[in-house]
């Protein structure tokens, strides 16, 4: 099952000031881009999927700790905003690792042999899905269609699709993103 | 003189290495000195033929694939520039049997033109549409779409111009055209195959929209998997709006009509018109209940067109060739063309449009080839996640919404997964379960939690424990979802799961000639 739970504590000293042990990006650098996505964004109707948008875009994932500066900016709760960043399966609260690995787990896939490139992935990298390598080179995700059934199974890489994708072609995409 | 070479920038095509070949063409070109100017055209729909680059020559365009980089300098020393023959040469493209034996009216454009070219999309009747329907009053156009036939072609095929009717009928100060790009079913891409190879008749179609029932602004809900229509698409809004087809003044007609196009973000639920408002508005993607339509309380609370991608793009030919030759097209009350999407164990999966009524055998075998593997095609899957399974005895099935009915299958959005005799269907079974669980809103009980009991009883029917209770367990759960849940992803998550059951019980450990429904 990949539904996620998440629980989350409203005491969290994360919730006050933005403070990111796990990124790379100086704290106030990763402040003053969010301020000024939601600038940009902020004005515009139903504004929050396109700012959560930005947000990954510009960061790669949607900090927790921004969450009051978001809601403040929209006019909503905390917990609003925590609802939709977690009702979506394409944002993500913590960094992924430098690629992101999306096998497709759908039908059209699993009728030319997904499942054995899902074992093989899983096996090869060593994690499962929603899990990073050790050395943060490829966060492992699911999906579900990618739009390229005439040409299954599939694997996106970053915003790259392929087709066809054998276990031989995994081998070469994760050496790839790991060079 | 310059010799035009069309190369495919279509996603599916890019997967299996379109880019690569394209650098690889421009590079051996240049080598070579020749005058060749390359144009990214969408996809043909022959995918097991992919990357296929066509050039043009004064009969017409020839075609050869598959391609891969390494055919490139072959494909240069055998004069392919001149359309000579190579190992790879398929012969005049309009001519390949696969593409002749089709009817493409929505698809009519696709493949052939540059699809960010608005110049382009003109010379090939692009524009016709909206042209016709600005001379006539916003009820001339919605009774021109109705006498059509035209029905959602997202899965629920409900009659389009009656929808567009109410919105006409409400008096508001704003309405809205929300074109649904959230196409998650597997074993479909023709929505994707538009928004990358003809973003402009989508555009057409929704201009048309806007302009019969008063709504000035459009929105499309594209699903974040699709990063390549995302840019196709607001490459031709940009041109739209340069050359006036979109904006303030559409055409000089004084009607305004904007458009922008919004990500989805990975919820399968947010197919569903309700939920996608929802989304749009920026909350969490929760079905509404119903009434009110999203016709009369939409977008916002303003009343709203929400239609399908491939229904909209349906509508510029309508409005440029008349109602009746739409109708003229298709059997029973489903008329015009469908666009079926082959996938899964074919030899030869794509895009096939063809006038309703063809049977399933037809797409299988004359299009698809058999499958892929060589073995026999066991089980198919029509419309999506939350489509039946049919089995050989129903293959003779004409695709018309009615007579899949009554079978107790769907349609949905056209497309067809193919598996082999190595399937296990109680897998597939639970795996219909299993995405349920997945992407269940969580708004209604019977899909939230019967979802994930469905799971957990597959699992008890897989390993034999109390075999025939459990049996019985699936059957008043899936009648549980079906008339409880608010939506079609609890309500139709039975169909994949008891056409499992019914027409492959040996796979659920039952005697195969156990057929009770």
């Amino acid at each position: 099952m990949y539904i996620i739970v998440a629980l989350y504590n409203c005491n969290d000293s994360r919730f006050g000031d933005i403070s990111l042990p796990d990124s790379n990006t100086p704290q106030e650098d990763m402040n003053a881009v969010i301020n000024r996505l939601i600038t940009e964004h902020q004005h515009r109707p139903g504004a929050l999927l396109p700012l959560l948008h930005a947000i990954q875009d510009s960061i790669g994932y949607v900090p927790e700790a921004a969450y009051p500066q978001i809601s403040k900016a929209l006019a909503l709760s905390v917990a609003e905003v925590h609802g939709v960043v977690t009702f979506y399966h394409h944002f993500r609260t913590h960094k992924p690792g430098r690629n992101v690995m999306q096998i497709c787990r759908a039908e059209s896939c699993q009728a030319m042999g997904s499942e054995v490139l899902e074992a093989h992935a899983k096996k090869c990298m060593n994690i499962d899905y929603h899990q990073t390598t050790e050395d943060n080179a490829i966060t492992l995700e699911a999906v579900y269609c990618l739009g390229n059934c005439a040409l299954s199974p599939s694997v996106m890489m970053n915003d790259e699709i392929y087709g066809r994708v054998s276990p031989s072609d995994l081998d070469a995409l994760i050496a790839e993103a790991r060079a | 003189m310059t010799t035009k070479i069309y190369i495919p920038r279509d996603s599916s095509a890019l997967s299996v290495g379109a880019e690569k070949v394209a650098t690889a063409v421009a590079a051996e070109a240049k080598k070579r000195g020749l005058d060749v100017e390359i144009i990214r055209n969408g996809s043909r729909g022959l995918y097991w033929l992919e990357t296929m680059v066509e050039v043009s020559t004064p009969d017409g365009r020839v075609a050869y694939g598959p391609v891969k980089v390494k055919d490139v300098p072959s494909l240069f020393d055998a004069d392919f520039v001149n359309a000579k023959p190579h190992a790879l040469h398929l012969g005049l493209t309009e001519e390949i049997d696969w593409i002749k034996k089709q009817q493409r009216l929505t698809f009519a454009r696709v493949g052939v033109t540059d699809p960010v070219s608005l110049d382009d999309y003109i010379a090939h009747d692009g524009y016709n549409g909206l042209k016709n329907a600005l001379k006539l009053t916003g009820a001339e156009i919605v009774k021109t779409v109705t006498d059509s036939g035209l029905r959602g072609r997202g899965g629920a095929a409900f009659p389009t111009g009656i929808k567009w009717n109410t919105v006409l009928g409400c008096e508001s100060e704003q309405k809205y055209v929300v074109c649904n790009a959230d196409e998650g079913d597997s074993g479909t891409y023709s929505d994707r195959m538009i928004m990358e190879g003809d973003p402009f008749v989508l555009i057409e179609g929704m201009t048309i929209a806007g302009v019969a029932v008063g709504a000035t602004q459009g929105y499309i809900y594209l699903r974040s998997e699709y990063p390549h229509a995302l840019v196709t698409l607001n490459q031709a809004i940009e041109a739209a709006n340069k050359a006036g087809y979109l904006g303030d003044n559409v055409l000089g007609s004084g009607k305004a009509f904007h458009l922008e196009v919004r990500r989805a973000a990975g919820a399968y639920v947010c197919g569903e018109e309700t939920s996608l408002l929802e989304s749009l508005e920026g909350k969490r993607g929760l079905v509404r209940f119903k009434p009110p339509l999203p016709a009369i309380e939409g977008l916002f609370g303003k009343p709203t067109v929400v239609n399908n991608v491939i229904s909209l793009a349906s509508v510029p030919i309508i409005l440029d060739k008349g109602a009746q030759f739409y109708a003229d097209y298709g059997m029973g009350r489903s008329r015009g063309t469908l666009p079926i999407q082959l996938a899964g164990n074919l030899k030869h999966n794509g895009l096939v449009e063809l006038a309703f009524g063809a049977t399933l055998r037809e797409l299988l075998y004359d299009f698809g080839g058999g499958s892929a593997t060589g073995k026999p095609i066991r089980a198919v899957q029509v419309g999506g996640p939350l489509g039946a399974f049919l089995p050989e005895s129903q293959f003779d099935t004409p695709l018309d919404y009615e007579e899949f009915t009554k079978i107790w299958a769907v349609l949905g959005h056209g497309g067809i997964v193919a598996f082999d005799d190595t399937v296990d269907m109680s897998k597939m079974a639970r795996y219909a379960f299993e995405f349920c669980a997945v992407e269940s809103c969580g708004k209604c009980t019977p899909c939230r939690i019967g979802s994930t009991r469905g799971v957990e009883v597959i699992d008890k029917i897989r390993s034999g424990k109390d075999h025939a209770k459990n049996i019985q367990l699936v059957r008043d759960l899936s009648d549980t979802m079906l008339n409880g849940s608010l939506c079609a992803l609890g309500g139709m998550t039975p169909y994949p799961v008891l056409s499992a059951l019914n027409h492959f019980p040996q796979d659920f450990g039952l005697p195969a000639e156990t057929q009770a429904g």
